[in-house]
C-alpha cells in the first residue's frame, strides 16, 4: 500500500515530444531535412569569410596575401572544402525545396528518390569544383 | 514582397498581423535568385583563388562581375538573415535570449554585408589603389 502511494505522489513523467529521435526511424528524409539547415548555418560561416575575402582585397596587397595565405593552408583548404560541398547540397537541397513549395514530387517515393538526387549532385559537383581546382591551379 | 501573395489569400485576410507570407516569400524570392549567382560565384572563386591580387583587383573592376559580387553579396546576406532567424525562432524560447541573437543576427548580416559591398565597390572604383 505505502508503495502505491509513494508512486501515486510521484512527479508524472513528462510527455514525450513530437518529432522526438527515440520514436522515430531514421530515414533519409530526415537527414536532407537536418542537414539543410546545418549547411546554411555553416554557409553563413562562408559569406563572413567570403566579406573578409573583399575586407582584404580593400586594404590591399599585404593584407591580401595574408588573407590568401590561411585560406590556402591546410585548415583553410578543409574549411573550403566543407564549404564547397555545403554550398552544393544547400542550392540542390533548396531547389528540390522550391519544387514542392510549387506543389510537385511531394509524395513519399518522390521525396526518397530526390533526396538521393540530391546527395549525389553535392558530392559529384564538389569532386568537379576541386577537381578542376587542381588543374588549374587553385589549390 | 506582399505583391507576390495571391488574390485569395489577400482576400481571406487571415494571419496574425496580415504580413506573415511575406517573410516566406522573401526566403523564397532571394533562393530563387541565388541559384544563378551561386553558380556564378563558385566559377568566380575558381578563378581568383588560381590568381593572384592584380588578377582579383582587375576581375572586380569589370563592371559585370563587380555587380553581379554586390548583388551575390547583398541578396546572400539577406537570405543568410532569414534562415538564421527561423533557426533561432525554432529552437530559442527565452525572451531575451531569443530577443539579443536575432539582433545578434541583423547587426551580424548588416555590418559584414556592408564593409563587404564598400570594399568591393573601394576596388572597382579605384582599382585597388590604396
Amino acid at each position: 500500500m505505502t508503495d502505491t502511494s509513494q508512486k501515486a505522489r510521484a512527479p508524472l513523467r513528462e510527455a514525450p515530444k513530437s518529432p522526438h529521435l527515440q520514436v522515430w526511424r531514421w530515414h533519409i528524409t530526415m537527414w536532407t531535412s537536418i542537414l539543410h539547415r546545418a549547411t546554411g548555418v555553416a554557409l553563413y560561416g562562408g559569406a563572413l569569410i567570403i566579406a573578409g575575402w573583399a575586407l582584404a582585397l580593400a586594404f590591399g596587397p599585404d593584407a591580401y596575401a595574408l588573407y590568401k595565405g590561411l585560406l590556402g593552408s591546410l585548415l583553410g583548404k578543409v574549411v573550403m572544402f566543407g564549404l564547397t560541398i555545403s554550398a552544393f547540397y544547400h542550392l540542390a537541397n533548396g531547389v528540390r525545396h522550391l519544387v514542392w513549395d510549387s506543389g510537385h514530387a511531394l509524395d513519399i517515393k518522390s521525396a526518397n528518390a530526390s533526396a538521393i538526387v540530391v546527395f549525389a549532385f553535392a558530392v559529384a559537383a564538389t569532386v568537379s569544383v576541386w577537381g578542376i581546382a587542381a588543374m588549374t591551379g587553385a589549390i | 514582397m506582399d505583391n507576390y501573395r495571391t488574390p485569395l489569400s489577400r482576400a481571406r485576410g487571415l494571419g496574425s498581423a496580415k504580413h506573415g507570407a511575406s517573410h516566406w516569400i522573401s526566403e523564397r524570392v532571394t533562393a530563387i535568385s541565388l541559384v544563378p549567382l551561386t553558380l556564378w560565384a563558385i566559377y568566380g572563386v575558381l578563378r581568383i583563388a588560381a590568381n593572384d591580387y592584380g588578377f582579383a583587383v582587375h576581375w572586380v573592376s569589370n563592371p559585370i562581375n563587380a555587380t553581379l559580387t554586390v548583388l551575390t553579396i547583398a541578396i546572400g546576406f539577406w537570405h543568410m538573415h532569414a534562415g538564421l532567424r527561423v533557426v533561432v525562432e525554432d529552437y530559442i524560447h527565452k525572451a531575451l535570449t531569443k530577443s539579443v541573437l536575432l539582433l545578434l543576427n541583423l547587426f551580424v548580416c548588416g555590418l559584414a554585408g556592408a564593409l563587404a559591398v564598400f570594399s568591393i565597390l573601394k576596388v572597382a572604383l579605384s582599382g585597388g589603389a590604396i
